[in-house]
């Protein structure tokens, strides 16, 4: 009772700090991507810390809802919340297919199977011709949202703030439920889960398509808060990413993967500049570190301690 | 007949050459990933890395000490074969108690540390390296035009290949290293150093990715991400052939390379997909993999 009260407290802390942050002069838009790659990353950890699959193709839905909402925005005059929503489909429907396909296999070879699957999805948006190829879409409007004027910075921060809040959660109602106990049943030791009477691919099938849908969510927001969509979305260099932000805050814990993608975010915005490719180099140390080192990751490190003390 | 689904036979027989060629350099690299699974339980993510550093290893021997081709095909592969015994002797060896998934996201970042290094030091755009003297030219064999070199990469590595096989099928060392994957701890009581003989499987397979490096690198242009995009094909290969055979590995590389040859001939479009697809299919149809057991 004590530690949730506790908790609760830490997230009430964080979430004013959220909302002032904009006026205590924190550039709008790197904290908007921030908190895109924060949803991005609580969808993956759904899967990882608590479906306990490494998915290395995320960066498909990510990408693709990316794409098919500036897509709709741009040349079919959608409204934004017609073309997130169809964004989000877009995604889960790919999860489905994806997910279908990949749960035949587990541990590494699922991580291998989502890597080769996602790797269509970037050669299609390669070669389709509503993705605008190499170019990308570029000039994405951001529109509006229930009349609120979403070209205005401040506006979009809380709706993305909200967004995040929302997806946060409502992970947190998921990993709660039955379900996310038979999920974490299924994690520990599958064939036990199985025994039991619970249908295993019918759960993990149904943790993927969330999974994908709010990686496709953080996608669509992305594509809104930068006004564009590239093929470095889709690229497998994006879904190793959100594995890092996951694996550095702490996969299983409901926060680490906030603080993983606020730490790379940071990093990459702080470091893209100064030292070039060697941001590469950095990221691929911490990579290194973090699996010999500190496998729980930053939060589940702190938890651990805490459980100590 | 001199046309086949409407496509002169020149055209087919010359892509199926280069799928040949490429179908080499999967089944090498597959062939790596399987013997390292096998023994050490990693997925090895920075195979690319290595194969890209095989080809850069060749480069830089020829252009920073004058050592030619020849010298490269044995040195840089015996370079990337230390430095691999060097990562799984500091890194990899800790790992071997927790789940193999972790094996993957260290070869990963590893792989990331490789090519941001590499680009960092060469530049991001290619280098060129020369078709050695010998290797020059082509031949001419009635129905088709022969470059000499890409036959030298396929009789090279289908060698290396069956060199590989053997040793693993058929000699007293192969047999040590299958038993040793099965049960490590008793083949460690017979008296044998296993954890040697895993650091220079770990090498052996490196070694043969950075092999194939050398091989490739008067054929393509050497640049720091030529293997962050051919190991996921190979990914793909490993999946699809079932991880657990030696044959398999080799077999599904040659048959996927001249596939997506052929692809290339009757839909270009999808001949960098033409892989995943089949992998897919193969996996509704038969989840363990073509050769897999179980």
């Amino acid at each position: 009772m004590e530690h949730n009260r506790q908790r609760h407290f830490l997230y009430l802390a964080l979430l004013a700090l959220g909302l002032i942050a904009p006026w205590l002069g924190v550039y709008t838009v790197y904290l908007m991507t921030l908190y895109c790659f924060a949803i991005f990353a609580c969808a993956f950890n759904l899967l990882l810390g608590f479906g306990g699959m490494l998915s290395f193709g995320h960066a498909a839905f990510f990408g693709l809802s990316s794409y098919v909402t500036g897509w709709l925005v741009t040349s079919q005059g959608y409204s934004t919340l017609s073309a997130i929503l169809g964004g989000v489909v877009a995604a889960s429907l790919l999860g489905l297919v994806f997910g279908f396909i990949a749960i035949r296999r587990s541990g590494i070879y699922f991580a291998m199977i989502t890597m080769a699957l996602a790797q269509i999805v970037y050669f299609a948006c390669l070669q389709a011709s509503f993705t605008g190829g190499e170019n990308g879409l570029q000039g994405v409007p951001r529109g509006r949202i229930l009349g609120l004027d979403l070209s205005n910075d401040s506006v979009m921060y809380y709706v993305v703030l909200l967004a995040l809040c929302a997806v946060f959660l409502g992970i947190q109602r998921v990993i709660e439920s039955p379900f996310g106990q038979v999920l974490k049943a299924i994690r520990e030791n599958e064939h036990r889960a199985e025994s039991l009477g619970y249908f295993i691919n019918t759960h993990k099938l149904i943790v993927f398509v969330m999974s994908a849908s709010l990686a496709g969510l953080a996608g669509s927001l992305k594509c809104l808060v930068l006004s564009f969509a590239t093929l470095s979305d889709v690229l497998q260099s994006t879904s190793g990413e959100v594995i890092l932000m996951t694996m550095l805050g702490g996969a299983g814990t409901l926060l680490g993967p906030v603080v993983g993608s606020a730490v790379v975010v940071t990093l990459q915005n702080t470091l893209a500049d100064k030292v070039g490719s060697w941001v590469n180099v950095i990221i691929g140390g911490i990579f290194v570190l973090c699996v010999l080192a500190f496998r729980k990751g930053i939060v589940g490190e702190i938890l651990a301690y805490l459980k100590r003390h | 007949m001199t046309e086949l689904f409407g496509f002169p036979i020149p055209v087919i027989l010359g892509q199926l050459l280069l799928g040949l060629v490429n179908g080499c350099f999967y089944a090498m690299l597959s062939l790596g990933l399987a013997v390292i699974f096998g023994l050490l339980g990693v997925v090895n993510f920075a195979h690319g890395a290595f194969y890209m550093l095989g080809a850069y290893g060749t480069w830089a021997l020829m252009n920073f000490l004058g050592i030619g081709y020849w010298g490269a095909l044995v040195l840089s592969p015996l370079c990337v074969g230390l430095l691999g015994i060097t990562l799984e002797r500091t890194m990899l060896k800790r790992l071997a108690q927790v789940d193999p998934l972790y094996g993957l996201l260290l070869t990963f970042g590893l792989s990331l540390i490789a090519e941001g290094f590499i680009r960092e030091a060469f530049g991001a755009s290619g280098q060129t390296y020369p078709v050695p003297e010998l290797l020059q030219g082509a031949l001419n064999v009635g129905f088709m035009i022969l470059p000499i070199y890409r036959v030298w990469v396929i009789v090279a590595s289908l060698m290396v290949c069956m060199i590989t096989w053997f040793v693993i099928e058929r000699t007293r060392l192969g047999s040590t290293l299958r038993a040793a994957t099965e049960n490590p701890q008793l083949v460690q009581a017979f008296g044998i150093n296993v954890p040697l003989m895993v650091s220079l499987t770990y090498a052996a397979g490196v070694g043969l990715a950075a092999f194939a490096g050398v091989l490739s690198a008067p054929i393509i242009q050497v640049s720091p991400l030529m293997g962050s995009s051919l190991v996921i094909v190979v990914f793909a290969v490993v999946v699809i052939g079932g991880m657990g055979s030696i044959m398999g590995a080799i077999l599904s590389g040659l048959m996927l390379g001249v596939i997506e040859g052929f692809t290339k001939v009757l839909y270009p479009e999808a001949s960098n997909i033409v892989v995943f697809v089949i992998m897919a299919i193969v996996l509704c149809w038969r989840p363990n993999g073509l050769f897999g057991k179980g």
